[in-house]
C-alpha cells in the first residue's frame, strides 16, 4: 500500500511534467496588456494621414482634457485620428475581445472546445437582419439595430426550442443551434437571390464577410454598452466558468447551480457576439482560435484564460485589421483575413508534437 | 450522518427505487451492492439532490436535503464520480480547488484560505507530489485520488463515491479503499456503490444490498455476504469460501465450485 502511495507521490513511471509553465498567469496578463496598448498607439500612426507620436498625444490629451496644449498637428489630422482611426480600432479591439470572451465562455458552458461564438445561431440571425435591412433600404444604423435584434431573437428561437428538446440539455442546445442557423442562413440566400444585383446584393455580400469599414462613433456608441454589459459579468464570472465546465452534475454536486449559471453566461456570451456581428459582419475564427492560442500560455483557468482571451482577441483583431487595411490600396474584408490566418494556424496548432491543451 | 427513509422514485411509469430505508453513521463506511441497472446511481442521485420528485425523505446531518440550495448541500455530501474528465486540462491544484466552490460568492475567486484549504487536503491523501500535474496525464488511481482531495477539500463530512475502484487495477483498488477505510475511521461517513462483494466484505463496515429498487438485505458484512443473499442478488449460483480467519469471503460460481 505505502509503497503504491510512495509510486505515485513520485510520479514514478508518469510522463515527466512539461506543464510547468515558465510564466504565470499574472505575467501573461501583463504582457498582453502592454502589447495590446502598443499595438492601439502603433495603430494610430497608421494610414494615409501620418501622425508623429507627439501629434496623436496632443490631440488626444487636448480632446480629453481641454488642456491648453501648442496645436502641432493640423486639423486633417486631428479629424483622422479622432473621427476615423479613433472609433476603427476601439471597433477592433472590442469585437475581438468581445468574440473570444464569447467563444471561451461557450467552450466552458458546453463543455466542448470547439463551440464558437456562432454556436447558437447569433451570427446567423445577425446575418439575415442585415441582410433583410439592407434589402428594405435601411441605413448604416438600421442595418447595425436589424442585425443586433435579429441575433437576439435567433438565439432566444434556439433557447426556447431547446427547452422543450427531449435528452440532454446541452445536447439540445447545440442541435437546436445548428439546425436554425442553418434556417436562417437559408433565408439570407432567399433575400440575395431576390436582392437587386447591382448595388443591394453587393452590399449584402461585403456585409457577410465581415469588415470594419466605414465604422464611426455612432456605431460605437450602439454597440458599447451591450459589450460592456457583457463583458463584466463573465470577468466576474470567471472562476466559476472551472465548475461548469465539469458538467452539471458534478457542479452542483460541488454547490454551483450550473441550470442558473450556464443561461446567464450564455446570455453574457450572446450579448457580445450579437453586438460584434452587428458592426463588424461575420468574423470567423477569432473566437474559436483565440481561446485555443490562449489556453496554451495560460492553462484551462478562466481566472487567468478569460481576461487574456479578451486581451489577446482585442490585440489580434486590431492587428488583423491594421493589415485588412493597409496590405493593398483598396480593403480586404477582414472576415476573409481572420479565416487565412486563423485556419493554417489552428492546422498548425493541432498537427503541432507535444500536447494540445485542450481534450488531451 | 445519513438517514434514507422510504424513497421511492420511478422515472414515469417505471418504479426504479421503492421504499428505501438506511441509515450511514458516523464514522462508517457504508457500501451498496446491487446488480447493473438496480437503481444504485438513481438512489445517489436523489440523494446529492439531482433528481427532484422522489417521495419519503433524505435527512443529511439531520436536515432534509429537499430544502437545501445546492451550495447549503455541497458543504454536507461530496460526491466523487466514478471518472472525472473534464472537457479542459487542469492542473491537479486547479482541480481540487473547486471543491471550494460552495463557500465562495458568485463573483469571487479562491483566495489564500482556499490555496491553502487545497494544500491540507492534498497532503491528508497523501498526494501532495501531484499538485502541479496535469489531471489530464494523471493514472486512473492518481485521478481517483485527486477527486478524493476535491471532496475534502469541499469540507463536506458526508462522502459518496460512485464504484469508486470500478475501472482500476487490483494495487489501486485497495489503495483507494483504504484511503476510503482511513477516512471513514477519521469520523467521515462514506458510502460507496461497488460490484464487488468480496471488496466490501473486507472494507467495510456495513452493507446495503439492493435488488429491484428495494433494500434485500442490510447489515454487518457477515451477514449480508452469505451465499443465499448473494445468489439472490445478482441472479446467479454462487459458493461462498471463507479464508484467514473468515476476514476474506470469496465468490465462486457453483459450476466451478461443485464439480
Amino acid at each position: 500500500m505505502d509503497e503504491a502511495r510512495e509510486k505515485i507521490l513520485k510520479g514514478a513511471g508518469g510522463i515527466p511534467d512539461r506543464e510547468a509553465r515558465r510564466l504565470s498567469g499574472g505575467a501573461v496578463l501583463a504582457l498582453l496588456g502592454a502589447a495590446l496598448v502598443l499595438a492601439v498607439f502603433g495603430s494610430f500612426m497608421l494610414g494615409r494621414y501620418p501622425v508623429s507620436l507627439g501629434q496623436l498625444l496632443g490631440i488626444i490629451f487636448h480632446k480629453l482634457s481641454f488642456l491648453n496644449i501648442e496645436q502641432t498637428w493640423t486639423d486633417t489630422q486631428a479629424i483622422a485620428v479622432l473621427n476615423v482611426r479613433l472609433p476603427r480600432i476601439l471597433l477592433a479591439v472590442l469585437v475581438g475581445a468581445c468574440l473570444s470572451a464569447a467563444g471561451a465562455a461557450y467552450q466552458g458552458v458546453f463543455q466542448n472546445p470547439m463551440a464558437a461564438p456562432d454556436i447558437l445561431g447569433a451570427s446567423a440571425g445577425a446575418g439575415f437582419g442585415a441582410a433583410l435591412a439592407i434589402f428594405l433600404g435601411l441605413g448604416s444604423v438600421g442595418v447595425t439595430a436589424a442585425a443586433f435584434g435579429m441575433s437576439l431573437v435567433t438565439v432566444a428561437l434556439v433557447f426556447f426550442v431547446s427547452r422543450r428538446a427531449k435528452g440532454e440539455r446541452v445536447m439540445g442546445l447545440i442541435l437546436a443551434g445548428i439546425m436554425i442557423s442553418s434556417l436562417f442562413q437559408a433565408g439570407t440566400s432567399f433575400i440575395k437571390l431576390t436582392a437587386d444585383p447591382t448595388n443591394k446584393l453587393p452590399a449584402i455580400t461585403y456585409w457577410l464577410m465581415g469588415s470594419l469599414v466605414g465604422a464611426d462613433n455612432e456605431e460605437l456608441r450602439f454597440v458599447l454598452w451591450p459589450m460592456l454589459l457583457g463583458l463584466l459579468p463573465l470577468l466576474l464570472l470567471r472562476w466559476r466558468l472551472n465548475v461548469l465546465t465539469l458538467g452539471d452534475s458534478e457542479a452542483r454536486s460541488l454547490g454551483v447551480d450550473a441550470a442558473r449559471l450556464r443561461p446567464a453566461v450564455i446570455l453574457c456570451a450572446t450579448l457580445l457576439t450579437a453586438s460584434s456581428v452587428s458592426v463588424s459582419g461575420m468574423i470567423g475564427w477569432v473566437g474559436l482560435v483565440i481561446p485555443h492560442m490562449m489556453r496554451r500560455l495560460t492553462g484551462s483557468d478562466y481566472r487567468y484564460l478569460m481576461p487574456a482571451s479578451m486581451l489577446g482577441g482585442g490585440g489580434f483583431l486590431l492587428l488583423v485589421d491594421n493589415l485588412s487595411r493597409s496590405l493593398t490600396s483598396t480593403e480586404i474584408p477582414i472576415g476573409i483575413l481572420t479565416a487565412f490566418i486563423g485556419a493554417p494556424f489552428f492546422l498548425l496548432l493541432i498537427t503541432r508534437r507535444g500536447e494540445y491543451n485542450g481534450r488531451s | 450522518m445519513v438517514e434514507v427513509k422510504n424513497l421511492s422514485f420511478s422515472y414515469g411509469e417505471r418504479p426504479v427505487l421503492s421504499d428505501i430505508s438506511f441509515r450511514a453513521e458516523e464514522g462508517e463506511l457504508l457500501s451498496v451492492l446491487g446488480s447493473n441497472g438496480v437503481g444504485k446511481s438513481t438512489l445517489f442521485r436523489c440523494m446529492l439532490g439531482l433528481l427532484p420528485g422522489y417521495s419519503g425523505q433524505v435527512l443529511i446531518a439531520g436536515q432534509d436535503i429537499e430544502n437545501l440550495s445546492a451550495r447549503k448541500l455541497a458543504r454536507l455530501a461530496a460526491y466523487i464520480p466514478q471518472t472525472s474528465s473534464p472537457a479542459f486540462n487542469y492542473s491537479v491544484e486547479d482541480i481540487v480547488l473547486m471543491g471550494c466552490s460552495s463557500g465562495l460568492g458568485v463573483f469571487s475567486s479562491p483566495g489564500r484560505a482556499e490555496l491553502a484549504r487545497v494544500d491540507w487536503a492534498l497532503e491528508k491523501i497523501g498526494i501532495a507530489g501531484l499538485k502541479k500535474r496535469c489531471f489530464h496525464h494523471l493514472s486512473g488511481g492518481e485521478r481517483q485520488l485527486v477527486i478524493i482531495a476535491r471532496a475534502l477539500a469541499q469540507n463536506a463530512r458526508v462522502l459518496m463515491l460512485d464504484e469508486p475502484t470500478a475501472s482500476l487495477d487490483f494495487g489501486n483498488q485497495m489503495l483507494i479503499l483504504s484511503q476510503i477505510k482511513a477516512l471513514a475511521a477519521e469520523g467521515y461517513t462514506v458510502i460507496q456503490t461497488t460490484h464487488n462483494p468480496e471488496q466490501s466484505y473486507m472494507f467495510s463496515d456495513r452493507i446495503l444490498a439492493i435488488k429491484d429498487g428495494r433494500v434485500l438485505a442490510q447489515g454487518s458484512p457477515r451477514q449480508v455476504i452469505s451465499q443465499e443473499t448473494l445468489s439472490l442478488l445478482y441472479g446467479a449460483d454462487i459458493r461462498l469460501s471463507s479464508l484467514f480467519g473468515d476476514r476474506v469471503r470469496v465468490c465462486t460460481p457453483a459450476f466451478l465450485a461443485d464439480k
